[in-house]
Order: structure tokens, then C-alpha cells, then sequence
């Protein structure tokens, strides 16, 4: 009899090219400024930023089961933060880093708090969180209240080299972020994750340690919706709380991530690229294209609950588990 | 005197909030979910009997009493169609479901209804101005009558579940959906009619807001907050809990106009905040007392 002759394959040949694939694009990426024209700077960096959402929603309510209404809350942060920083003559670009790491450092602040509640109410508790800050920006005068604020300070920049600089920027945060996400998922802490999301009492009695894990998760999803929130303003310099408080990112996450398929790595990828070219095409139809949006997200959650990217039979990314046998064996369990 | 009068005006906003609430706080107890499109069903049930008011001419109260049966129709045909399916998919699909149906149900009044801001106090007359000024406190006649039938909605649906055996059947689904189709007690037909009732009570509270101020198609939401507030102020899935809830909100908010007028909605976010931070321990969804 030969010994238990198993061996745990954690890539495959698929997602070897797929990685080289994504880092080859990364660079082509970077270079894209020099050759293109504004609007097509302008509009790639709103898709990183839609990508960004997307990856940051999908590792919340994908990976951790955390879904989250209120993820504008750290968007608006940011965003604001930002106008507050430079209003005091903190350099632009400086002041966007500094706003997403603080978006961390209030998520890590609001975690005690909201993570007392789980499913529904934790959903709902996280948009009262947003609608409160939505409301404290509007009471304060010197961010414009409820009228809305420019942010000042970049235009010491040509636009072409502010277009490109926040470009840039918003390329390394995605990076840095699907990094983070990667990382995290190769890691035991990924596979911890996943089991909280699929049985919380389940994981805890296994050892998971589920209350740090989820904290922790929360502050990388309050890293990214800030990161976002302030790439939002550099691209289009000029917010105003209903709208970057607004429950309608929440929305847009939500079709992303359930049409490009949540709970997987490359999934809201995917969605983002959809979402990007159905926005592209059909935003001027308003009221109909929303009525399009959230039919589309209550279908894929009901019919094809892991979307599209299930219907693809490759991971492009190595952040599985291959469980394989070698040689010969047991014969084959009935 | 003006402090009285702000927690008394706070009461009978409170009623308003607990009618709201009513449904969201039934369906969690019974099914666990969260329904995040009970706003929008509210506001979907206003239009209705505004619609029927002002256009058909319906005396106002008749619309309403029209408009109940097409609630609880539709709350009936919303489970066995859209959530009954999401309660399989796991505890979140409910969310997502249940999500875009709210922006559906928007943006569909929206396309209908246009963005106006609409309100029934035109044709219920002296009902949404009137008052008696007893003291120094001034006493709303539509005030009192909201926080009548939020107490009789509330209090009757507790009984219902408490005394009948409708409410038994009720309360064995919620507990264990399994062993209640075991002894003859199909989860999906009580979830079906807790849906429907909880519809119908969002259409009374839509019509209420209606005629209190003012609707619009994007005021969903709003009440959605508001009615969660009140469910968690007041203790998850207890509707006892939830007629008070309301009321502390309500008062929360009527103090909160009461120093600033722009502190109102401010100060009912923070005491539920104050109150999560303080009656739920962390990772547990029921309260600890």
C-alpha cells in the first residue's frame, strides 16, 4: 500500500498565464497617459476607480459576508477629507493619501460599533453610519455645506499633467488594493474569512478568530472606499454630499460585483468592465437604466447567484486550492 | 412649557415612526431578513391612495380602505415570487434581492409619478392641520390619530401572534421552519402573509406621511432609516419594542428641532448609535438585557 499520496496545488497553468497576463497589463496600463487623449485618461481612471469599489464591496460581502449599505460613508470621507486637507494647504495628491489612510483609521473606529450587528441590520446600521456623516459635512459652513466644494490646490498643475498624475495614482491603488485582496486570500486569513461568511458559530467553534478578522476586513474596505472617494475628487474635482454620500455607489457596487460574480477574485473585474460600458451607453436613460440596474443585480443574485465569471471554467489568478492525487492510490471512494 | 410640548409632538411623530416600523420589524421576526425596499413599498402604497385621492376623487379614507387588499395582495405575491427564492440563497440574498427592488420601485414612481413632491393634506382638510391646545401643549387631531392606530396595529399584531392560532403558526415558523412543516405548518405560506400584512402596514404608514407633510418618489429610503431606527431602538424582533423604539426616536428628533431645526434627524442617527454601542454586545444580534 502506498502512502496517502496527495498534493495541494495552489496554481495551475491557467492562472500562471492569467497572472503574467494582468501584470503585463498593469504595465501597459501605467503607459497610457503618454499616448492617449484627456478623455480617455479621464475615463480609465473613473474605470480603476469603478474597479476598485468593486474589488473593495466584493471582499466585504464576498469574502467576509458583510453586506454593507453604507460603504459611501468612507467614499464621502475621503473625498471630504481631501477638500479639508488641501483647505489647509496640504499639497493635493498628498492629501488624497492622507484621506484614505484616515478612511482606515475611522472604519477602525466604527468597527466596534457597527459589527455588533450582522446580515440585515448590519446593512442598514452601516447607511445610518453614512447618512450621519452626510449630515455632519452638510452642517459644516467651510465644506461647502449642502451646496457642494471644489477642491483647490491641483490646478498649479497643467490639466494634462494633473489628468495623468491622478491617473497614476488611482492605477497604484488599485494595484496596491487587488494586492492586498490577493494576498489576503492566499492567506490562512482568507480561508478564515470565507468560513465566517459561510457559518460564523461554525468558524468561531474551529478556532477562527472571527471578530479581528472581520475588524480587519472592514478598515481595508474603509482604506479602499476612502482611496476611492478621493480619486473621485481629483477626477472630477468638485463633490457635493448627496451625492458622493449617496446610497446610489452602494447600487452600482452591488451590480458590479453580482453580475461579474461575487465571491470570486476576478468577478468584479469583470462587472466593473460591464458596468463601465453599460454606464457608457445607457446613463442618459436615467430613470430606466437604474430600473435595468437593480433588475439586473435581484436577477443574477436569484438565477446566478456567483455570476458570469461561473461561467467561465478558468481562474485567472492562483488564489484557490487544488486538492490532487498522485500516482497510484487508493482506488476511487465510491 | 416649549420642552413639554417638543417630547409630546415627538410622541406623536414616534406613532408614525412605529407604523413604519410595524412590517420591517414583523418580517425580521418571522424570517430574519431585513427588507431593504419596506421604505419604497410604503411610499409605493402613498402614491396609490394619493393617486386614487386627488385624480379619481376618492374620499380619502375610502382610498386608503381600497388600497389595503392590493398591499396585502402584493406583499403575498412579492414573497412567493422574489423573497421565497432569495430565503434559499442564504441569509444575504435577501439584501441584494430586496435592494434592487427598492431601486426598481423608485425609480419606477419616479418615471410615473415625476420627481414632485406630493401631499395628501390638500384633500383631508382640518384632519392634517387641526388641533386642540390643551395647557400650553398643543394636541394634533392627526397626531392622535396616528398614534391610536400605530397602538392598535402594534399592540393588535402582538396579540395575533400571542393568542391566535394564525400567531402560533406565526411564531413556530420563525422559530424553526423545518419542524413547523413537520407537524403541518408550511414556512413559505405563514412567511407569505407575514409579508402581506407587513406591506399593507408600510401602505398605511406611507399614507400617513402622506397626509402628515409630503412624499416623493425618492423618499423611500428615508423611512426605511427611520423604521430600522425605531426596530433596533426598541429591541430586534419584539413589536412591543418597537412601538416604544419609535416613540424615543420620535422625541429624539422633536429635541433635536428643538435646539436647531437642522439637529433633528442628527440627534435620532445618534441615539441609535447610543444605543447600539450600548445594549448590544459585540457579534450578537439580540440585545444583551
Amino acid at each position: 500500500m502506498t502512502a496517502l499520496a496527495y498534493r495541494i496545488d495552489r496554481s495551475s497553468r491557467a492562472s500562471r498565464i492569467g497572472s503574467s497576463v494582468l501584470i503585463a497589463l498593469g504595465l501597459i496600463l501605467a503607459t497610457v497617459p503618454q499616448f492617449f487623449v484627456a478623455t480617455v485618461v479621464q475615463q480609465l481612471t473613473s474605470l480603476f476607480i469603478f474597479v476598485i469599489l468593486a474589488v473593495m464591496w466584493n471582499a466585504l460581502a464576498g469574502y467576509g459576508g458583510l453586506v454593507s449599505v453604507g460603504q459611501q460613508a468612507f467614499i464621502g470621507f475621503g473625498a471630504y477629507g481631501t477638500v479639508f486637507l488641501a483647505q489647509r494647504d496640504v499639497p493635493p495628491y498628498l492629501a488624497v493619501l492622507i484621506a484614505a489612510g484616515a478612511s482606515a483609521v475611522l472604519a477602525a473606529v466604527l468597527a466596534p460599533l457597527v459589527l455588533r450587528l450582522r446580515g440585515g441590520p448590519f446593512a442598514v446600521g452601516t447607511w445610518v453610519v453614512a447618512e450621519t456623516l452626510a449630515l455632519l459635512v452638510v452642517l459644516d459652513h467651510s465644506l461647502g455645506g449642502g451646496t457642494g466644494v471644489s477642491l483647490r490646490g491641483l490646478n498649479v498643475f497643467r490639466p494634462d499633467e494633473r489628468r495623468a498624475y491622478t491617473y497614476w495614482l488611482a492605477l497604484a491603488f488599485l494595484v496596491l488594493l487587488l494586492g492586498a485582496v490577493f494576498v489576503l486570500l492566499r492567506s490562512r486569513t482568507g480561508a478564515g474569512l470565507q468560513a465566517i461568511r459561510d457559518d460564523e458559530e461554525a468558524a468561531a467553534s474551529l478556532g477562527v478568530r472571527v471578530w479581528p478578522m472581520k475588524a480587519g476586513l472592514y478598515v481595508l474596505a474603509g482604506f479602499g472606499g476612502g482611496a476611492a472617494g478621493a480619486l473621485i475628487l481629483a477626477n472630477t474635482l468638485f463633490i457635493e454630499p448627496r451625492s458622493i454620500f449617496g446610497v446610489q455607489w452602494t447600487a452600482y457596487m452591488l451590480f458590479m460585483v453580482l453580475v461579474g460574480g461575487i465571491g470570486t477574485f476576478e468577478g468584479p473585474l469583470l462587472g466593473a468592465l460591464l458596468f463601465f460600458g453599460v454606464q457608457y451607453f445607457f446613463a442618459d436613460y436615467d430613470a430606466w437604466y437604474l430600473i435595468g440596474l437593480g433588475l439586473t443585480a435581484g436577477a443574477f443574485a436569484l438565477f446566478l447567484p456567483r455570476g458570469l465569471w461561473s461561467l467561465v471554467p478558468v481562474r485567472l489568478l492562483p488564489v484557490g486550492y487544488h486538492l490532487r492525487r498522485d500516482g497510484p492510490g487508493f482506488d476511487r471512494p465510491r | 412649557m416649549t420642552w413639554a410640548n417638543a417630547v409630546l409632538q415627538g410622541i406623536f411623530l414616534g406613532g408614525l415612526y412605529a407604523l413604519f416600523a410595524c412590517g420591517l420589524s414583523l418580517m425580521f421576526g418571522v424570517m430574519r431578513i431585513i427588507n431593504l425596499a419596506h421604505g419604497d413599498l410604503a411610499v409605493l402604497g402613498a402614491f396609490v391612495v394619493w393617486w386614487a385621492a386627488t385624480s379619481l376623487g376618492a374620499p380619502p379614507a375610502l382610498a386608503l380602505i381600497g388600497a389595503l387588499p392590493l398591499a396585502l395582495a402584493l406583499g403575498y405575491l412579492l414573497q412567493v415570487t422574489v423573497l421565497t427564492r432569495s430565503l434559499r440563497g442564504g441569509e444575504l440574498t435577501p439584501l441584494l434581492t430586496t435592494f434592487g427592488l427598492a431601486i426598481v420601485i423608485q425609480n419606477a414612481l419616479l418615471l410615473i409619478f415625476s420627481p414632485d413632491v406630493r401631499s395628501l393634506a390638500t384633500v383631508t382638510g382640518s384632519l392634517s392641520t387641526g388641533s386642540w391646545r390643551i395647557g400650553g401643549v398643543t394636541v394634533p387631531y392627526l397626531g392622535l390619530l396616528i398614534l391610536i392606530i400605530a397602538t392598535g396595529v402594534l399592540g393588535g399584531l402582538q396579540l395575533v401572534l400571542e393568542r391566535t392560532g394564525f400567531g402560533r403558526e406565526m411564531r413556530a415558523a420563525a422559530q424553526d421552519p423545518d419542524t413547523a412543516a413537520l407537524v403541518g405548518v408550511p414556512a413559505t405560506a405563514v412567511y407569505a402573509r407575514a409579508t402581506a400584512i407587513a406591506v399593507a402596514t408600510a401602505t398605511l404608514a406611507g399614507t400617513f406621511l402622506a397626509i402628515h407633510s409630503t412624499i416623493d418618489p425618492a423618499s423611500g429610503p428615508t423611512q426605511l432609516i427611520f423604521a430600522f431606527e425605531a426596530v433596533v431602538i426598541g429591541g430586534l424582533g419584539s413589536l412591543r419594542g418597537t412601538l416604544i423604539g419609535g416613540l424615543v426616536l420620535g422625541v429624539a428628533q422633536t429635541i433635536g428641532a428643538q435646539i436647531d431645526p437642522q439637529y433633528s434627524i442628527l440627534a435620532g442617527h445618534l441615539v441609535f448609535l447610543i444605543v447600539l454601542l450600548v445594549r448590544f454586545s459585540p457579534g450578537r444580534l439580540v440585545p444583551t438585557t
